[in-house]
């Protein structure tokens, strides 16, 4: 991994030298190489702390909404599963295309430091990945555990390697897309009975401590005012973790970006109660591709959605039922 | 000191649940928080770090204060206050505890914040060592011992027991009520708690975070040098301006008071604020910290030096870690001041 960090850098000096950005968005590193943080470099000297590895998991993305508003262009690192997220940005016209230079970098699926201490591993200082093994390093000793076993949740439903936007490519190690069924853990809820379901579901989202990171961290998230932060559309609330308004929260943000979440994931990422929040948005999705055709959100920046648009074919309200789809 | 061998915790558990509630950390759905004991709980005492901290069962999220209801022209006001009974809480770690120290000082000052008040003289607190701290743990720099929590009863681990010691009047009542369960520690058992709390110490100086360092904050003459600093531009930058690092913080004590619309009355209720929330402190003529880089700045500045200038330089942080581990961009208290270099600016 180390080769592709440094044609990272290299690149981003030579567009800055150039001329062509002024700033150049990545990840930081941490104290315990799993603790990346976003950063602006705005200097050929910062970009020496830009970081890219198993652990670079945050969506820059969203963060391109304000940085394209600023002065000069700015170099922007995505993944695959990013671009998605940056084309709907871009559709959605919150993203000032002309003001950010895309790299696209590869990426192998990155590791999630959650499942490494679900697996036993505490007091995790470190984390080398080789190929297929992951290596902790933690106070107590070393631990080895395979790639598959700890990667992130979102990883286990990669759309693909493929970028749907960039300017250039970063790619030193290609990896073929493994196929997985990421409609699975939606099929096994919509098998559930509806009482099973509502308890799967309340014993999920009664964890919820309203931190609202799932929401801030979602790229399709982008009013400038959360009618949820507004005390005048009288459904503000920063209270009240098991009623039903609570559990509201959640379903209301699933519709609301229903037809335009491109599936990146960050939600449950983020979750610091590890609720399953991306089965919601991925039930939308479902439906959408059974009563729609095959969509997928960020997949370009032209084509109109499906919620967002009317053709004579669109279903009835009724072929939900007809179709066999579960009240 | 007394003893009892970890095969018979669950007998201890019931028996301090048949009289009152007992608050214990418990796996619920994947996650481990404080929850009351009861038949079906999976007690979780491995987990250093409560998602939530310890602080909900004496300042919960959420809490109704008072009612109004209306009547024609009268309007009720109803106290919805029950009176608190008894509990136990079992399983509060050394940081936990300091934070209960912190909350006091909020809560139990003129004028006294009674809901607080009353579970606080209601609870009884049972600390635990931590036997294996974790890398995001760093309570030595507040000078706190995780190898010796107080509390009113002191718990620790070793070998194939558990190692009981009331330190308070609190402490002993409780005690007695199950003592039946316990054996007296020998001076052997002594010795053996004494040998793992040293080991503890030891560990605790592997920790990564073990030279993190506090000089240059919670002094008034760094105040204006710390505000007006341009690292908080950088720092806060990539912040999302969520809840999480307050949410799951042991201090954090700052509170909303809303109303819910019942229709024909109003059900006030307080629940945590965030620092971190653009409407934090919104007041008619708009919020004093329009950015979040100043919303940001305010966490740490409270914590690092407006808490510790007013009160005799205790810092608001315990160092439980719990921020360090749950920021979704890992941004935290750690780096900020790892940032300013922990320098003298004296």
């Amino acid at each position: 991994m180390q080769k592709v960090v440094d044609i990272m850098k290299k690149r981003a000096l030579q567009l800055l030298e150039q001329g062509t950005v002024n700033r150049v968005l990545g990840w930081k590193n941490g104290d315990f190489t799993y603790d990346q943080t976003p950063a602006v470099f705005n200097s050929k000297e910062e970009v020496n702390e830009l970081v890219y590895n198993d652990f670079s998991a945050a969506n820059l993305s969203k963060y391109l909404i304000a940085e394209t508003k600023k002065e000069g262009k700015i170099l922007a690192f995505l993944k695959p599963c990013d671009t998605y997220s940056f084309n709907q940005l871009i559709k959605e016209h919150r993203i000032n295309r002309e003001n950010v230079y895309v790299i696209g970098v590869e990426c192998q699926g990155k590791v999630d430091v959650e499942k490494v201490r679900a697996l036993g591993a505490k007091g995790v200082t470190g984390v080398e990945v080789d190929g297929e093994t992951v290596t902790a390093h933690t106070l107590y000793g070393d631990k080895t555990f395979t790639k598959e076993s700890v990667l992130m949740e979102k990883c286990l439903a990669c759309k693909g390697k493929t970028h749907m936007a960039y300017d250039e490519l970063i790619i030193v190690n290609p990896v073929e897309d493994k196929k997985n069924d990421r409609f699975k853990q939606v099929e096994e809820l919509e098998n559930m009975t509806p009482d099973e379901r509502f308890a799967f579901w309340q014993g999920q989202l009664s964890k919820c401590i309203r931190c609202n990171a799932c929401r801030n961290v979602c790229p399709a998230c982008s009013c400038l005012k959360c009618v949820f932060d507004n005390p005048n559309s009288g459904v503000a609330s920063k209270a009240v973790p098991d009623t039903f308004e609570e559990q509201l929260f959640h379903v209301i943000r699933a519709f609301h970006v229903a037809g335009r979440c491109t599936d990146c994931g960050e939600c449950s990422r983020v979750c610091p109660q590890n609720i399953p929040l991306h089965l919601l948005n991925r039930k939308f999705i479902k439906d959408i591709n059974k009563f729609y055709g095959e969509y997928q959100a960020g997949a370009d920046t032209e084509t109109r959605a499906p919620l967002t648009n009317f053709t004579k074919e669109d279903v009835e309200p009724s072929v939900i039922s007809d179709k066999g789809g579960k009240a | 000191m007394l003893k009892i061998n970890k095969s018979n915790l669950e007998k201890l558990f019931n028996a301090i649940s048949e009289k009152q509630n007992l608050y214990i950390p418990c796996n619920v759905n994947g996650k481990t928080n404080y929850a009351v004991y009861g038949e079906g709980a999976q007690v979780d005492l491995e987990t250093l770090k409560t998602v939530k901290s310890a602080k909900e069962v004496f300042f919960p999220q959420c809490e109704d204060i008072v009612s109004f209801k209306r009547n024609g022209k009268a309007v009720e006001v109803i106290d919805v206050r029950k009176e608190s009974e008894d509990f136990t809480v079992f399983g509060v770690r050394a940081c936990d505890l300091k934070s209960f120290e912190i909350l006091d000082t909020v809560f139990l000052s003129e004028p006294v914040d009674t809901y607080y008040q009353t579970k606080r003289e209601h609870g009884t607190v049972v600390t635990l060592a931590c036997n294996y701290p974790e890398e995001s743990c760093f309570c030595h720099t507040f000078g706190i011992n995780a190898s010796e929590p107080k509390g009113d009863v002191t718990c620790w681990f070793a070998g194939d027991f558990l190692y009981w010691q009331a330190n308070t009047e609190k402490g002993l009542n409780l005690t007695k009520t199950v003592e039946s369960l316990f054996e007296k520690a020998t001076a052997k058992d002594e010795k053996e708690v004494e040998t793992e709390k040293k080991e503890i110490e030891k560990r605790t100086e592997k920790l990564p975070l073990y030279d993190l360092t506090t000089e240059g904050w919670g002094k008034d003459s760094v105040l204006l040098e710390k505000f007006n600093s341009p690292l908080w531009q950088s720092l806060s930058e990539a912040c999302l301006g969520c809840g999480a690092c307050t949410f799951v913080c042991p201090t954090c004590q700052c509170y909303d008071i809303k109303d819910f619309d019942k229709g024909h009355g109003i059900q006030r209720y307080r629940c945590w604020d965030s620092c971190m929330y653009n409407d934090f402190t919104m007041m008619a003529h708009g919020t004093p910290r329009p950015t979040q880089m100043q919303r940001f700045r305010q966490r740490f500045m409270h914590k690092l030096v407006y808490y510790p200038k007013n009160n005799e330089g205790t810092f608001g942080c315990v160092g439980c870690g719990r921020c360090v581990e749950k920021c979704p961009i890992h941004m935290n208290i750690t780096k900020v001041m790892k940032a300013f270099g922990g320098k003298k600016n004296d």
